[in-house]
C-alpha cells in the first residue's frame, strides 16, 4: 500500500478442517484516474495441492541427487575391485612366474653350497640362499593369500586323525627348533580319532601359528591344546543352512574385512578386552560371512558321501600357546592384518613377512571358524581358532583298535609318553641334542643355513654357537669350515674357542699369525698373496676405483709381500726355517697378539729401516728366544696363554742361569738345537733388552714391568718417535 | 688442474675435520705417514683390517651380553682391551675413549651400563667407518682424476699440486697394468 505496487505473498493457514492450507494473495492497488489509491484488488489462491507437489518435487530431486551419487560411488567401487582383482590375479601370475626361476635360483645356490668353496665364497652363498628363501617365503605367502582372497581356494574335505596332525606338525617344528624350549601338544580324550576336513589347510594354520610362537618365545614352553566345544553363537546366527551345510556352497569373495575377526561370543576368561571394541563391526560382517560358513564341500565327493553316510558336526578349538615375548595390547587390533607386524623393530629383529597370520585367519574363517588372539606382553600369548569338523559316524572305529597305545606306536616316533591319554606328546630341549650331534654336521649345516633365513636373532647365532662349539673342540678343521660358513658367526666361533685351542692349534695359528692377516685360510701360506688383495678388495667393495688400483698394484706387491712372509715364517719355529736376513742387521723381534697393532708396528720399523720378526704370545717368544739370539724384544704385557710378564721372567731365568729349566717347568718344551741355534751352551747368554709394550691399564704399571725384567716399556699406541728412541737406545 | 686442486683442498679440509671431530688423532697421522711407494695402500688396509676386527668385537660383545644364563663380563673385557688396543693403535680416537669408558662398566659387572656402552662404541665405529671411508673415496678420487692429467698433460709446465711421490707411484702402477706413460720431453 505505501508503495503503491502490487505484490504477491503465500500465507499458510492452519485450519482445524482440512489441516494446514496454503494460500497464494495477490494484492494490488486501484488507482483513479487521477492517481489516487482508491482501493485494493486482492485474490486469494488455495495453493496447497501445488504447494505439496512443489515440496515433492523438490525431495524427488534431492533423492535423485542422492542415487545418482551412490551410483557413482558403486560404479567407482566396482572398477576399483575389478582392477583390484586384475591386479591380484596378475600378482598371482607374476608371483608363480617369478616363483619357478626363483626356486631354481635357490635350488642352484643350494647345490653350489655342497661343492668347495673358500670363506669368503660361502659367505657370500648364505647371504644369497637366506635372501633366496625369503622371497620365496614371501612370494609362496603373497599367492596363497590371493588365492583365498580371490575365491578361488577350494577346500578339501578329507578324513585326518587330528592327534597325529597335531604330533606332526610338532615333531617338524622340534627338528628345526633352534632354541631350549619345550613343545608340547595335549588332545583332549572327547576329540574324536578321524573327523573330515581340510588336513593341508588345518596344518598350515597350526604350522604357522606354532612358527610364530617359537620364533617369538625364547624360552619356557610352546604347545598346541585341542578339545571339543559346544557349537558357538557365531555359527547360529545369520546361518540359514544350519551346521549341516548341505547346499554346496563355493567359496565367496565376500571374505571378512581384515579389521573384524574376533569370535566375540567366547566368553573364555582369557580373550582380551580389543575383542568388545570389535564387537559392533563383527555383527554385521557376520551376517556377510555367514553364506560362506558352513563351506565343508568342495569336492562332489563328499556331497555324495555326505547323501549316504549320517554325519555331525563337532566344533574344536585349537589353542596354540607360548610363554613368549606377548603381543601389546595396542597391536591386538593390527595384528591380523596384511604385512602388520607388532613393530619395526620387531619386523627388523623377528624378519617374517607379515602375512602369515592374515593367511591364517583368512583360511579359518573361509572354514567357517574363528580365530583369536589373546596375550599379555612378557608372559605369553595364546593363539585360539575354532573350526568345525565332520565326523562321519559310521566308519569311526572300524579301522582302530581299541587300545588307544596301539595307535601312538604305530606312529612311532619315539618321543610321545605313553599317557592313557594317546593325546599327549612333549618334546624336550635334550631330544634337540641327539639331533644335532648325531645326525652329523652336514644337517647341522642344511638346518642353520635353512633357518637364518627365517628367523634372524641373535638367539639363534648364540644357540648354534653353543652347539658348533662341540666340534669345534674336536680339532677338526674341515667341520669347522662347515659349521663356521654355515653359522656366518664364523669370527665369534674363531674368538670364543681361540683360547682354548690356541696352544693346540699353534702350528697352524703361528704361520697365520704370522702373516698378520685377518682372514684365517687355514691351510694356505701361499695363498696369502690373494689374501692381502682379497682383503682391500672386499673393503672397498663400493668403490670400483679402488678395486682397478688394487689389482694394478698387485703385481708389484709380491715381491714386497714375500719380503714379509719370509720374516713371517720364521717365525713359524716348530720347522727351522732359513734365515735370509744378512747377520749385520739386528734382529728384532716383536711380540704382540693384536693383529693391527702388529700391522702398524711392523710398517714403522719397516720404515726406519729395520725387518723384525713377529709372534703372538709369551710361548710362542720364548721359542722364538730359546732358537735365535735377538737384539732387541719388543713384548707386548696382555696376551692370550702366556703374558709378557712371565715370558720376561723365562727369558731372564735362562740369562741367569744358562738352562731353560724354568720354561721347561712352565710346559714349554726346548726343540731340539737346530744349525740356526747361533748359541754354544758355554758362553753365557747375552742380555736381551726387553721393551714392553703398555697400554697404561692397571696391571701394566712400571714397576711391575721392571720388577718381571723389563728395561724399559713404551706405552700405547706405538709411534714413530718412541720406537726410535728405543732402537738408537737399546742397539749397538 | 684447479680441479684436481679442488679435489686435493677437499682431502685436506675433510682430513682436518677428522681430527677437528676427535675421530681421529695424531697416531693416524702417523700412520698416514707410513704411506709410500711401497705401500700405497697401507692406510686403507690397516683401516680395513680394523674395521673387520672392530666388528667382530662388538658382534662377539653383543651375543655375550645376550647370554640369559650369565654375561662373561671376563670375555667382554677382553674383547674391549683387544679393540682398545686396536682403535688407540690406528688413531681412532672416540673409539678408544668409548672402550675405555666401556670397560668401567664392564669392570663393575653392570650389564646395562655395558649394554648402553656397546651401543655408544657400535656409533663411534660406525662413525669412524663412514667418515674414514668418505675420506678413502675423496682421496682415490682424486688420484685417478690425476692419473688421468698426467697422462693427458704429461709435460705441462702448470701440473702437479701433488707430492711427487704419488706421481711416482701412480706411473708405477700404470706401467705395471701394462700401460705406458707417454715422455714428452
Amino acid at each position: 500500500m505505501d508503495k503503491g505496487l502490487p505484490a504477491k505473498r503465500e500465507i499458510t493457514f492452519e485450519t482445524e478442517l482440512f489441516g494446514s492450507k496454503t494460500f497464494l494473495i495477490y494484492v494490488e492497488p486501484v488507482f483513479s484516474k487521477a492517481g489516487e489509491t482508491i482501493g485494493i484488488n486482492y485474490m486469494g489462491m488455495d495453493i496447497t495441492d501445488q504447494v505439496r507437489k512443489r515440496e515433492r518435487m523438490i525431495k524427488i530431486r534431492e533423492e535423485i541427487a542422492v542415487q545418482k551419487a551412490k551410483e557413482t560411488e558403486l560404479n567407482r567401487t566396482i572398477h576399483i575391485t575389478e582392477e583390484t582383482m586384475r591386479a591380484k590375479q596378475m600378482l598371482a601370475t607374476m608371483s608363480h612366474e617369478i616363483r619357478s626361476p626363483l626356486s631354481g635360483v635357490v635350488s642352484m645356490a643350494e647345490i653350489l653350497a655342497t661343492t668347495k668353496l673358500d670363506r669368503e665364497q660361502r659367505q657370500l652363498l648364505n647371504v644369497m640362499l637366506s635372501s633366496g628363501d625369503l622371497v620365496l617365503q614371501l612370494i609362496n605367502d603373497i599367492l596363497d593369500l590371493s588365492k583365498v582372497e580371490s575365491g578361488v581356494m577350494k577346500l578339501e574335505a578329507t578324513k585326518f586323525r587330528p592327534r597325529e596332525v597335531v604330533k606332526h606338525v610338532l615333531q617338524t617344528a622340534a627338528a628345526s627348533l633352534q632354541k631350549i624350549l619345550t613343545l608340547e601338544g595335549n588332545v583332549a580324550d572327547d576329540v574324536p580319532i578321524e573327523v573330515i576336513g581340510d588336513v593341508l589347510r588345518i596344518r598350515q594354520i597350526l604350522t604357522n601359528l606354532i612358527s610364530n610362537a617359537i620364533k617369538f618365545t625364547h624360552e619356557g614352553k610352546v604347545g598346541v591344546k585341542l578339545y571339543v566345544v559346544p557349537e558357538p553363537p557365531f555359527a547360529k546366527e545369520g546361518s540359514q543352512h544350519g551346521s549341516d551345510g548341505s547346499t554346496a556352497n563355493q567359496t565367496t569373495t565376500n571374505v571378512p574385512k581384515e579389521e573384524t575377526c574376533t569370535s566375540t561370543s567366547q566368553t573364555s576368561s582369557d580373550q582380551r578386552g580389543f575383542h568388545g571394541k570389535k564387537h559392533e563391526g563383527s555383527c554385521q560382517n557376520r551376517s556377510q560371512s555367514e553364506p560362506g560358513t558352513p563351506v565343508m564341500n568342495g569336492k562332489i565327493d563328499v556331497t555324495e558321501e555326505q547323501a549316504e553316510l549320517p554325519e555331525t558336526t563337532v566344533w574344536i578349538r585349537c589353542d596354540v600357546y607360548d610363554t613368549g615375548i606377548g603381543i601389546p595390547e595396542n597391536a591386538l587390533p593390527t595384528l591380523f592384518k596384511k604385512y602388520m607386524q607388532v613393530s619395526a623393530d620387531h619386523a627388523r629383529k623377528y624378519g617374517g613377512t607379515g602375512l602369515g597370520l592374515a593367511i591364517c585367519k583368512q583360511l579359518v574363517e573361509l572354514m567357517g571358524g574363528r580365530l583369536t588372539v589373546s596375550s599379555r606382553v612378557h608372559c605369553g600369548s595364546t593363539f585360539t581358532f575354532i573350526l568345525p569338523y565332520k565326523v562321519s559316524l559310521s566308519c569311526d572305529h572300524s579301522d582302530d583298535s581299541d587300545d588307544p597305545d596301539d595307535l601312538s606306536d604305530m606312529d612311532d616316533h619315539g618321543d610321545s609318553d605313553d599317557d592313557a591319554t594317546n593325546g599327549f606328546f612333549q618334546f624336550q630341549p635334550r631330544t634337540l641334542g641327539s639331533l644335532f650331534s648325531s645326525n652329523g654336521s652336514s644337517r647341522t649345516q642344511k638346518l642353520l643355513a635353512h633357518n637364518i633365513g627365517h628367523v634372524n636373532s641373535h638367539k639363534i647365532n648364540g644357540f648354534s654357537e653353543n652347539y658348533c662349539s662341540f666340534p669345534t673342540s674336536n680339532g677338526q678343521a674341515k667341520e669347522m669350515d662347515l659349521v663356521e660358513d654355515a653359522c656366518s658367526v664364523a669370527e665369534a666361533l674363531e674368538i670364543s674357542s681361540e683360547p682354548e685351542c690356541s696352544f693346540s692349534h699353534s702350528p697352524d695359528h703361528d704361520s697365520e699369525s704370522a702373516i698378520c692377516r685377518g682372514r684365517r685360510h687355514h691351510n694356505d701360506v701361499n695363498g696369502e698373496n690373494k689374501v692381502s688383495s682379497i682383503d682391500v678388495s672386499t673393503y672397498s667393495e663400493t668403490s670400483r676405483e679402488v678395486d682397478v688400483k688394487v689389482k694394478i698394484s698387485e703385481p708389484q706387491l709380491p715381491a714386497e709381500r714375500q719380503g714379509r712372509s719370509d720374516s713371517g715364517s720364521q717365525s713359524t719355529l716348530n720347522t727351522s726355517q732359513e734365515v735370509s736376513n744378512s747377520i749385520s742387521k739386528p734382529k728384532i723381534l716383536l711380540v704382540e697378539d693384536n693383529k693391527i697393532n702388529v700391522l702398524v708396528t711392523q710398517s714403522m720399523m719397516k720404515q726406519l729401516g729395520h725387518t723384525i720378526d713377529v709372534v703372538n704370545n709369551g710361548v710362542q717368544a720364548v721359542r722364538a728366544v730359546q732358537c735365535r739370539s735377538y737384539d732387541l724384544v719388543l713384548m707386548d704385557v696382555c696376551m692370550p696363554v702366556m703374558d709378557g710378564l712371565q715370558a720376561t721372567r723365562l727369558i731372564r731365568s735362562f740369562e741367569e742361569t744358562g738352562n731353560w729349566d724354568a720354561a721347561a717347568k712352565a710346559g714349554i718344551e726346548r726343540p731340539s738345537p737346530s744349525s740356526d741355534s747361533l748359541q754354544p751352551d758355554c758362553t753365557p747368554p747375552k742380555h736381551i733388552p726387553i721393551i714392553a709394550m703398555t697400554a697404561n691399564a692397571l696391571s701394566e704399571s712400571a714397576e711391575e714391568c721392571f720388577a718381571n725384567g723389563m728395561d724399559s716399556f713404551v706405552s700405547k699406541p706405538v709411534t714413530f718417535q718412541k720406537l726410535k728412541e728405543c732402537l738408537e737406545q737399546y742397539l749397538p | 688442474m684447479d680441479f684436481v686442486n679442488l679435489l686435493q683442498r677437499k682431502f685436506i679440509d675433510y682430513s682436518s675435520s677428522l681430527h677437528r671431530e676427535g675421530i681421529v688423532d695424531d697416531q693416524f697421522t702417523q700412520l698416514r705417514k707410513l704411506e709410500d711407494e711401497n705401500s700405497p695402500h697401507f692406510v686403507m688396509e690397516v683401516a680395513s683390517l680394523f674395521f673387520e676386527d672392530c666388528e667382530k668385537l662388538i658382534n662377539n660383545m653383543a651375543i655375550a651380553l645376550e647370554q640369559k644364563q650369565g654375561v662373561d663380563f671376563k670375555q667382554i673385557d677382553e674383547c674391549i682391551h683387544q679393540l682398545k688396543g686396536s682403535s688407540s693403535s690406528i688413531g681412532a680416537m672416540r673409539v678408544k675413549n668409548a672402550c675405555i669408558a666401556f670397560r668401567s662398566f664392564s669392570d663393575g659387572q653392570n650389564r646395562e651400563g655395558c649394554l648402553r656402552c656397546l651401543q655408544q662404541l657400535s656409533h663411534e665405529y660406525s662413525l669412524l667407518k663412514n667418515k674414514l671411508q668418505t675420506l678413502f673415496r675423496v682421496s682415490v678420487a682424486s688420484r685417478c682424476l690425476y692419473v688421468c692429467l698426467v697422462i693427458f698433460c704429461r709435460g705441462n709446465e702448470h701440473a702437479e699440486p701433488f707430492p711427487d711421490v704419488l706421481v711416482f707411484q701412480l706411473e708405477k702402477e700404470i706401467v705395471a697394468a701394462g700401460g705406458s706413460i707417454p715422455r714428452v720431453h
